[in-house]
């Protein structure tokens, strides 16, 4: 069983188990499903500086911080006693294309060869690890929603914008991987 | 017996609903007041989440090249599986008119359309690709032990900021 559990789940187990937040979400206290506001709680409970954006009773929206707590305590749970100890299996085509851009390394979930502390003051460290999460930052609050409150609870309960913001997502992750990506990764 | 825990919302109730519906789709829709450990209901599913997220590899940035580069099903059949089940789970909901564990009846914000939407989910997107992670994986990968992440987080942090500071300056 434990073999079982420690092996990469497969995809329509993950679907399913993300997919039925939504309902527990709503069923144990009314809360819509949304990942990125946990971002906004925290700029209105450490630094709101007077900017009317964050100045709201985040104390209200506790619950998604409790929520985003979690799941940084699942993730070490999965990544220690229920480790996979195989490297990631990537599509062929894939493993292919990252190695001719010098990225071979599979052991972890994350490639090193960019996401390391050594590499954060490269220009690439700092275009994939700063730059990168500030437009993730900036671009789903601007977006008013991330992959959870758009493409799942938004399109879960049928909102156009969210399926709007979703076609955006994947139009801005397409344009990103092979247009751009492929120079980035040679920097 | 029927909503004996709800009010009337006061007017600076009602302005603060307002001011954390701004631009969110997560928000707290309930009336009730309840000591801070009954949110461990939410860190408890959040646990279970971080575990999927780590043991489906949702959180490798591997995986999401894969599949912005159609190289691989598996992100698609993660996020259409979740869309098909959170969608039955909204219409069991809806057609049985069903309540909250506490009795309040169950109630789903409206989603405005606004330019954000555009322009925000397109900067996002060319995010997403880069650091392999929306914000729900940017958690994960911490907990996971990718300490340098801690960086992408608190920049993903500083872009919210920012976004709250000139929100008024851009098209929305």
């Amino acid at each position: 069983m434990l073999e079982a559990i420690k092996h990469p789940w497969p995809w329509y187990v993950a679907g399913a188990l993300i997919g039925l937040t939504v309902p527990y979400l709503l069923l144990v206290g009314n809360k819509t499903f949304g990942i990125s506001s946990s971002l906004r709680h925290l700029c209105a409970a450490c630094l709101p500086a007077n900017i009317k954006f964050f100045k709201y009773d985040w104390k209200k929206e506790a619950w998604n911080l409790f929520f985003v707590g979690g799941i940084a305590l699942g993730a070490f749970i999965g990544a220690t006693l229920l480790a996979n100890p195989e490297p990631v299996q990537l599509a062929e085509q894939t493993a292919v294309y990252l190695a001719e851009k010098g990225i071979t390394d599979t052991s972890s979930l994350m490639p090193t060869e960019i996401f390391s502390w050594s590499n954060l003051f490269t220009l690439r460290g700092f275009i994939f690890i700063v730059l990168g999460g500030f437009m993730v930052g900036f671009g789903t609050r601007y977006a008013g929603g991330c992959t959870s409150g758009h493409a799942i609870m938004g399109l879960s309960s049928l909102q156009w914008p969210s399926l709007v913001a979703t076609v955006m997502f994947m139009v801005g992750g397409i344009v990103m991987t092979w247009f751009i990506l492929p120079f980035l990764l040679t920097l | 017996m029927e909503n004996t825990f709800q009010h009337t919302p006061t007017a600076q109730e009602l302005a603060d609903l307002k001011a954390r519906e701004l631009d969110a789709i997560c928000v707290n829709e309930s009336e009730l007041k309840h000591p801070w450990w009954y949110n461990l209901k939410y860190s408890a599913w959040g646990i279970l989440f971080g575990i999927v997220f780590v043991k489906a590899e949702i959180i490798s940035w591997f995986r999401i090249q894969e599949m912005f580069r159609f190289e691989s099903f598996h992100m698609y059949g993660v996020i259409g599986t979740a869309v098909m089940v959170g969608l039955i789970s909204v219409l069991i909901l809806k057609r049985t008119k069903a309540k909250t564990i506490y009795g309040e009846e169950i109630h789903i914000p409206n989603k405005e359309f606004n330019k954000g939407q555009i322009y925000g989910g397109l900067m996002f997107g060319l995010g997403w690709a880069i650091t392999g992670a929306c914000p729900g994986p940017l958690f994960a990968q911490v907990g996971a032990g990718f300490s340098v992440i801690i960086v992408t987080f608190l920049s993903a942090v500083a872009g919210t900021w920012v976004y709250g500071l000139i929100r008024e300056k851009l098209p929305h």
